[in-house]
């Protein structure tokens, strides 16, 4: 019996994912008194996630993995889980997590509860909370199988070290057919992607025009954030619509969420609601966005925002 | 080409949400259902492909005769047909395994689902639904070409765009960017009045259990009032920020 966690990588170098769902699997397999085993692809180091109670790490390297196909690494993740005699397997919510997880959940037999929030509150059974209603509400899931599957949601349980002396032993997986070819990959480079920022600036119509966004800009760089918009913004071409958050847009799960010049209609309430402090900064009061939020300036965005960017150029500094 | 489009039965995006009998049961008093959005893109896709290529589409749900008006909806829009599975689906693989049945059944060779559902958010359905009908899969789906067998779709990764090729019988996950927000469609009178007329057909679910159940639901922990900082103070809330939140 174990538990396995599939620590995600990108060009040989963890996300912050990894740590996360392996500091969450090593929880639950002290819950089932049992231990945690690290699955990587194609990471030549991976001692780093011993800090995080990794006791055990699978290695597989491989040629064919280099870019991520969801069948063949759920056919790595079902071979190796198999292997360890994996009770729960556990996997990010991220866009590759949750490609994953419904295949690697059928090919195992298991059930799978995605977007889960914490760890187990009964393993038997086997109960899990986790996001629903696009996150208006909360279910308490049953998962009745032998073996599990965990979509961890981002941000939810957290990183905490627990560093133990692990060993890491490589694993000859067999690679599979895919059916699905990578043809080419754009990635943005250089700039911090919604889904790994802990700080999201976020604009809305309120900005009156694209050609506002220089300030948008501005503050995310000097927060290391990333940039982010509201639907009409995105409808409207303003912005492009990678930057659209909310219910039918990206999540978001970020530890501060700055929405300047965005009501807050429901619909993107829900996408960003995981975050962990919102802030709103809107020249009307009645916005809903202010019942949302942590902290408000009720303001004009083209006054409060440079005032900010001087401030916190300032503060960063200092 | 035979598209099947999977379409879930959602509260409108801006119903609020609530649960009876001790937080067992989700409240549909009061709550608009529609066809879910993730769902709509899909659908608006498919016929594109009716139109240009000449694919014949069908759209199905698994649920009970409550989805029949969302299911017209989308006949009205312009599917061909439609399939309800009658059971009360609790959990995605069941979903998952009755849509199956029905992609068997129905000879398709591309299906079209959201890749999530705006109430469950489970984000299951598509890919168990691949693995269980051996069908190539693309999830995240942003754009979507056939030729012949040959597809050529895009999806979203963190932070960019992945451009990939594959081949049909194929499901995709779609997601907004299969067709753009303005590209979709409103039922005009004459396809509301030719749907009513349009083969609505009602089977049996194939049966088999599920893997998950839903012990109860709880809404977020009622939030605090927002601190308001003065306009002219922003060295207060970075303060805060820093201080009191500990984000900054």
């Amino acid at each position: 019996m174990s538990v396995l966690v599939f620590a995600d990588s990108s060009e040989g170098k963890f996300k912050k994912s990894a740590f996360e769902v392996v500091s969450y699997g090593k929880k639950v397999a002290e819950q089932l008194g049992t231990n945690v085993v690290a699955l990587t692809i194609n990471v030549s180091d991976s001692s780093e996630l011993y800090t995080y109670g990794a006791e055990k790490v699978v290695s597989v390297s491989n040629d064919s993995l280099t870019t991520f196909n969801a069948k063949q690494y759920a056919a790595v993740v079902t071979e190796v889980a198999k292997a360890e005699s994996a009770t729960v397997v556990v996997v990010d919510s991220s866009i590759d997590g949750l490609y994953l997880a419904p295949i690697v959940a059928v090919s195992l037999e298991a059930g799978c509860a995605s977007n889960v929030v914490d760890v187990p509150s009964s393993t038997s059974p086997f109960t899990l909370k986790r996001k629903a209603f696009s996150n208006k509400a909360f279910s308490n899931t049953v998962i009745s199988t032998d073996i599990k599957v965990i979509g961890l949601a981002k941000n939810s349980y957290g990183i905490h070290e627990n560093a133990v002396s692990g060993t890491t032993e490589n694993f000859d997986a067999a690679i599979v057919d895919s059916g699905v070819k990578s043809e080419k990959v754009e990635r943005a480079t250089g700039v911090v992607t919604i889904a790994d920022a802990d700080i999201v600036v976020s604009a809305g119509r309120g900005l009156k025009g694209p050609e506002n966004w220089g300030m948008v800009e501005e503050l995310a760089d000097v927060l290391g954030a990333a940039t982010a918009c509201s639907k009409p913004v995105s409808d409207l071409g303003w912005r492009p619509h990678s930057e659209h958050v909310g219910q039918t847009g990206k999540p978001v799960a970020s530890n501060l969420y700055i929405a300047i010049g965005i009501s807050g209609a429901i619909q993107h309430l829900a996408g960003i609601n995981a975050s962990k402090v919102k802030v709103v900064i809107n020249t009307d009061p009645e916005a809903p966005f202010f019942k949302a939020a942590d902290y408000g300036i009720v303001g004009d965005a083209f006054e409060v925002v440079p005032k900010l960017i001087e401030k916190l150029k300032a503060f960063k500094a200092s | 080409m035979k598209i099947l489009v999977c379409i879930s039965h959602v509260p409108d995006t801006t119903s609020k949400i609530n649960f009876t009998e001790n937080d067992t049961k989700f409240d549909t008093n009061g709550v608009q259902f529609v066809i879910n959005p993730f769902d709509e893109f899909c659908l608006t896709r498919a016929m594109w492909f009716k139109e240009k290529q000449g694919a014949s589409v069908t759209v199905v749900n698994v649920g009970g005769a409550e989805t029949e008006p969302t299911l017209r909806k989308a006949l009205a829009i312009g599917a061909d047909n439609a399939i309800r599975v009658n059971v009360n689906p609790t959990d995605g693989f069941q979903v998952a395994k009755e849509l199956a049945a029905v992609v068997k059944d129905g000879g398709f060779d591309l299906v079209l689902a959201g890749k999530e559902s705006a109430d469950y958010n489970g984000q299951m359905v598509p890919g168990m639904l691949a693995s269980l009908t051996d069908f190539n899969f693309i999830n995240g789906c942003v754009g979507l070409e056939v030729e012949g067998t040959s597809v050529s779709a895009t999806r979203e990764i963190d932070g960019g765009n992945e451009t990939l090729s594959s081949s049909l019988p194929l499901v995709i996950g779609g997601q907004k960017g299969v067709v753009e927000e303005k590209d979709l469609r409103i039922p005009n009178m004459r396809g509301i009045m030719m749907a009513r007329k349009k083969p609505l057909q009602v089977v049996e679910a194939s049966g088999g259990g599920t893997s998950t159940s839903i012990q109860s639901f709880e809404k977020p922990a009622p939030k605090g009032a927002v601190k308001l900082v003065d306009a002219d103070n922003v060295d207060e809330l970075i303060s805060l920020l820093h201080n009191e939140a500990k984000v900054i």
